[in-house]
């Protein structure tokens, strides 16, 4: 669509992440809040399911949910918030529901970061303040190994679960499976939401895609190994022959929801999915 | 409210929120030493609905916040296409003269009346303090940043007046008003000093000088808000006089002087009688020796020689 001139400006996609949104987003109740970042459309659509709304938002269309303004990174709905600066919306996810916890005594807030944003220090600051005030916060820090593009041997120092702890934060890891996030997810919401307090889980991740558009620089053969790990292969694997039939029914929803979205000809989700 | 060191017994460095946290404990929230965090914590208040006002401890500290200020809190509404506010109340005390030198001394809202969608709302001795927080803490839809020049804290509150010393004064515009100062003998004015805040003072002493010294007819306006500017109440404010100077304590280039005349320039250049001309502080930093810093910040002093030297003036 970029290629076609339908699309302009810039996109982060998360392609070989869909299971960390998926697998976080699931256990949440309506009420809870979710903060993300410029890599949020899974994060997005695992809430809402709303392939119309996003797909018009970063076409720019007036349809969009944010009327073509806010585009790819910076979407509102209801409970949902993202903006393209790294770190910039965790301390907001505090604020959002320490005022939520004035009507309400059960939401929760989950705060989406990378490794990359561990380099800023106001996440450390809203840990710092999420602890000492018994924050019911989640956060969550998809770790894909790069901060656009450079790898984290060359962005982080010690260990990512140590930060979290330091403060007081439980802290737990998991992988990049769609099942493991989920009962990680599960739990960890669960504690935050009973105990009124933060915790932080940390997905080891990988993106499969680029950064953004087609800036990629990274090893040829590192790449092949991930896609062999690719969460959606799982997926598939786990579902047996109802993958076949549920892939075709959700490229059937994905073209239904976007078709004559800008009111031209054509079939534009035939190589979506 | 949040912020650092606000609760009592201390209530906060100027003593601003003294009693507060005694009257209200759940409502006024000490914070850590992270400006950043806490201004983001307020944004994400001001999203669900809260109406919160932070203290930013010295104005100068805001920097630490800019990012949540430009980035977050303003933008909000408006990429998100008008479907939330964030009214955020910021108060930033600003302004030298107390020897706390380059990094406790400053007035930096000229780096945030150019950012689209904040208030940027100066209080003075004349406004009425309850009808101004709470216009912005609970009427303003938009972010508001409230500059509070520190000299102010150890002076004697004015209040609404009709007359103050030598001068005449009007409340000009609203819905925040701006204070227009005539000089009672003849109602009308040769100069007009544009200022705000702490400044006031500076003009207000310099016009009165130079109606005593020198004869010479000046009016001062203390305006209301620095973003958006006032610009019908500036227009009426310069009509008929023949020089305009911005009185200001921040520093000289890209300032709230250099917005001012630009405004007027395009809003009513045919009613300029010559160039506005501006008092700033130096080009540098604050010191913190007393003899150092009168001499960098502006005074009377440096207004009265301004307008001194003007061709047309005395």
């Amino acid at each position: 669509m970029y290629a076609e001139g339908r699309l302009t400006g810039t996109i982060h996609t998360c392609i070989g992440q869909e299971a960390c949104a998926v697998g976080v987003v699931t256990p949440l109740l309506d009420d809870d809040i979710i903060v993300s970042n410029h890599r949020c459309h899974g994060h997005y659509l695992a809430r809402y399911m709303d392939i119309k709304g996003l797909v018009a938002e970063i076409m720019g269309l007036d349809s969009g949910i944010c009327g073509g303004i806010g585009g790819s990174q910076h979407l509102y709905r209801e409970n949902f918030y993202s903006n393209g600066i790294q770190g910039g919306m965790v301390p907001a996810a505090l604020g959002m529901v320490l005022a939520e916890s004035k009507k309400r005594k059960d939401s929760i807030s989950v705060a989406f970061i990378g490794d990359g944003t561990l380099g800023q220090g106001i996440v450390y600051e809203s840990m710092n303040i999420a602890s000492l005030w018994s924050v019911p916060i989640l956060f969550v820090i998809e770790n894909n190994l790069y901060a656009q593009s450079t790898p984290i041997s060359l962005n982080l120092a010690g260990s990512i679960a140590d930060r979290p702890k330091s403060f007081g934060i439980e802290a737990r890891s998991c992988g990049n499976d769609l099942e493991d996030i989920y009962a990680t997810a599960a739990s960890m919401t669960e504690y935050v939401r009973n105990e009124r307090k933060p915790a932080c889980m940390i997905i080891n991740t990988y993106r499969l895609a680029a950064h953004s558009k087609g800036d990629d620089t990274r090893d040829f053969d590192e790449l092949k190994h991930w896609k062999g790990n690719d969460p959606m292969l799982a997926v598939r694997t786990s579902l047996g022959p109802l993958a076949d039939d549920l892939e075709i029914e959700c490229r059937h929803f994905v073209d239904r929801e976007i078709e004559g979205i800008d009111g031209s000809q054509g079939n534009h989700g035939r190589n979506s999915g | 409210m949040l912020g650092e060191d606000i609760l009592d017994p201390y209530g906060g460095a100027f003593k601003v929120t003294k009693g507060m946290s005694s009257r209200w404990p759940e409502r006024v929230l000490t914070t850590p030493i992270s400006e950043a965090a806490f201004t983001g914590i307020a944004a994400g208040m001001a999203l669900r609905g809260a109406r919160p006002v932070i203290e930013i401890m010295f104005g100068d500290f805001i920097t630490l916040a800019f990012d949540q200020i430009a980035n977050h809190i303003t933008k909000f509404s408006m990429m998100y296409n008008g479907g939330v506010e964030c009214p955020v109340v910021i108060r930033a005390p600003m302004g030298g003269g107390r020897g706390y030198g380059p990094t406790h001394s400053q007035s930096l809202e000229k780096h945030f009346i150019g950012i689209p969608g904040l208030n940027v709302a100066p209080i003075s001795r004349f406004h009425d303090l309850d009808s101004f927080y709470s216009h912005f803490i609970l009427k303003e839809s938009r972010p508001t940043l409230i500059i509070e020049n520190k000299k102010m804290y150890g002076q004697e509150y004015i209040g609404t007046v009709t007359e103050h010393r030598i001068f005449n004064v009007d409340l000009k515009g609203g819905p925040i008003p701006s204070v227009l100062l005539t000089p009672v003998s003849t109602g009308k004015a040769d100069v007009c000093l544009i200022s705000y805040s702490g400044g006031g003072d500076i003009a207000i002493d310099a016009a009165e000088e130079l109606l005593m010294e020198h004869e010479i007819h000046t009016s001062v306006l203390i305006l209301g808000s620095l973003s958006p500017l006032p610009l019908t109440v500036l227009e009426e404010a310069i009509t008929d006089v023949s020089q305009v100077v911005v009185v200001e304590e921040g520093s000289r280039v890209s300032g709230i002087g250099a917005e001012i005349a630009a405004a007027l320039m395009e809003q009513c250049f045919h009613k300029l009688r010559a160039p506005i001309q501006r008092i700033t502080s130096g080009d540098g930093i604050i010191p913190c020796a007393a003899d150092k810093e009168a001499r960098f910040l502006p005074g009377p002093k440096s207004v009265i020689d301004q307008v001194l030297r003007m061709p047309g003036v005395s």
